[in-house]
């Protein structure tokens, strides 16, 4: 007799959401946790989107630990001396049901494992899941469990759903990834500064629990990756992500980068004077449709990060989301597979199709070019100082000269920067259609 | 639970297991001149929670490390877990680690660090509010 129905690798959103259906669904399901409580492990570029927790956990944002609602966001193009900044706020983000929000992810994490404890999960902490139990200790048996660093070692159960993060070596163990590269991982390094919060309202002009996430673009040297700041109560985080591959072939190092970034004028005054609370890293799998993995093996479902589900599409950055979006199918689809008695890859197939009916899937297959788009070089370089140039020639006075206008200007400027218009006109089209 | 807290004063360098050469650690890197006040890095790394297990979750060979010109994970790891000596080896870290995974993945070497998660309940704690 199995010890479970289910087990759960890991209680971040994707293994907390789905541990949490399996438990109303009458199953019993352990969630483990290597960590000393959920979300001891985890870290993330800021916003958590909180409308797939909507039929899970009825109004959820009356009893989640959140920290400020974003209600202005803000996309920075930003060279050295440079910045251009689309700011958008709306007062429909500031109430019931909300849009996006900033929460500490150990708050976050516990409080959405909690939910999972009280429909009846036996979440165990402390523990790695150190690799994959087979029938007979075969390694082409079947699935039977999980082997833990515990003394009383293994968990059995006929299904196993890994949600132990991006490295997910579970999901590598079980073949279900391919060769892993190196270049579809950025990493996020990340300051949690703490300042006073009449400051950060002062500052970032929000008030009561109104917050603000501003995305950057061009603040990484030369990198592909991005920048983020975002507004907690009484911190704000400050951060790089950098594609892996090319933050090891150049010479600066991670903080390096974030300092320089916080040393820009257009980000310095918002958080000078406060004092680095917590400095953090993770690994993100940046590369959306194209590197997720097999969702599913005899005995074995991915979700989230393990199965590289997080959404890192340029303007849009979500993670938390597809983790829970993809915590619940696998759940969902887990229960249906148990109840038929069937645990095999074609037994638990509802769960790839739930999710390539709902916005998990879609999101990424519509935005898979998305990424690479991004981290083209001209996006990352070129861009960000034509279109800063283009609006400092547009509002620089020069007389007794008079105004160049804006198609001499913008002539002018795509001259300056070398490149072809064949090749901006071709990425104008990539872009529509990437992100379209 | 057994671990303890580490500060960035107190980290401690070992070599991987079949380096062989004398101990002579090259001086830390020094942050690139900045106009912001910057804290030091021991300082930034005072500021997070670990709790140590008494054993190793990375594991370097020495000699792939000898053999590599390139040496990725000094610059890549967020925590400068990665130091280079003037031998040509590597000097490493793993009490103050953030298990990102960054060092394995930028690692051009086949084999020359093996990484996996440090024991239940210990390694770097991301605080609660």
């Amino acid at each position: 007799m199995p010890d479970f129905d289910v087990i759960v690798v890991g209680a971040g959103p994707a293994g907390s959401s789905a541990a949490l259906v399996l438990a109303r669904a009458g199953r019993k399901v352990c969630l483990v946790e290597r960590g000393p409580f959920p979300g001891s492990k985890n870290m993330y570029g800021g916003v958590v989107y909180g409308r797939i927790l909507d039929t899970l956990i009825p109004e959820w944002w009356k009893d989640a630990p959140i920290q400020r609602w974003v209600t202005r966001r803000a996309t920075m193009l930003m060279t050295g001396t440079q910045a251009l900044t689309v700011d958008f706020r709306t007062d429909a983000w500031a109430g019931p049901p909300y849009n996006g929000a900033t929460a500490y992810r150990p708050d976050f994490d516990s409080w959405l494992a909690g939910r999972a404890v009280d429909a009846g999960a036996t979440l165990v902490c402390d523990t790695v899941a150190k690799g994959l139990l087979r029938e007979g200790d075969r390694p082409d048996g079947a699935i039977v469990g999980v082997r833990t660093d515990r003394p009383d070692g293994d968990l059995t159960a006929p299904l196993v759903i890994a949600c132990d993060g991006v490295n997910s070596f579970l999901a590598k163990e079980a073949g279900l990834y391919g060769e892993v590269d190196p270049a579809n991982y950025t990493v996020g390094v990340k300051e949690t500064v703490a300042l006073p919060r009449e400051a950060i309202e002062q500052r970032f002009n929000v008030r009561d629990r109104d917050g603000v996430d501003f995305e950057i673009l061009g603040c990484t040297q030369g990198i592909p990756g991005g920048g983020f700041l975002y507004t907690n109560l009484d911190t704000v985080a400050v951060g790089v992500v950098l594609k892996v591959p090319s933050l090891a072939a150049q010479s600066l190092r991670p903080e390096e980068i974030i300092a320089r970034m916080k040393a820009h004028s257009a980000i310095a005054p918002l958080i000078e004077g406060g004092e680095v609370k917590e400095y953090s890293a993770h690994l993100i799998p940046e590369a959306g449709y194209d590197m997720i993995p097999e969702l599913a093996g005899d005995g074995m479902l991915v979700a989230g990060d393990a199965a590289a589900l997080c959404l890192a599409a340029g303007i849009w950055l979500e993670g938390v989301n597809f983790a829970i979006g993809s915590g619940i199918a696998a759940g969902e689809a887990a229960t249906e597979a148990l109840t038929r008695g069937d645990v095999s890859a074609a037994g638990l197939s509802g769960y790839r199709a739930r999710l390539d009916a709902n916005f998990v899937m879609k999101d990424h297959k519509k935005l898979r070019r998305a990424a690479h788009v991004i981290m083209g070089e001209r996006n990352q370089l070129h861009y960000p100082q034509i279109a800063c140039n283009i609006v400092e020639d547009m509002f620089r006075v020069e007389n007794p000269d008079p105004k160049p206008g804006l198609r001499r200007i913008v002539q002018r400027e795509v001259k300056r920067s070398g490149l072809r218009m064949r090749d901006l006109m071709r990425d104008a089209r990539d872009g529509m259609r990437s992100f379209g | 639970m057994s671990g303890r807290r580490v500060t960035g004063a107190k980290r401690s360098l070992r070599r991987g297991k079949a380096a062989t050469a004398p101990a002579s650690t090259e001086a830390r890197r020094t942050p690139a001149a900045s106009a912001y006040p910057e804290v030091s890095f021991e300082d930034r790394m005072a500021t997070v929670d670990f709790r140590v297990a008494p054993d190793a979750h990375i594991v370097v060979d020495g000699d792939a490390c000898n053999g590599c010109t390139t040496k990725e994970c000094v610059v890549a790891c967020p925590a400068n877990l990665f130091v280079p000596v003037a031998d040509g080896g590597i000097l490493f870290n793993y009490e103050q680690c953030f298990e990102c995974g960054t060092c394995y993945l930028a690692c051009n070497t086949a084999g020359a660090i093996s990484w996996s998660y440090p024991e239940g309940g210990h390694g770097v704690v991301f605080r609660r509010s």
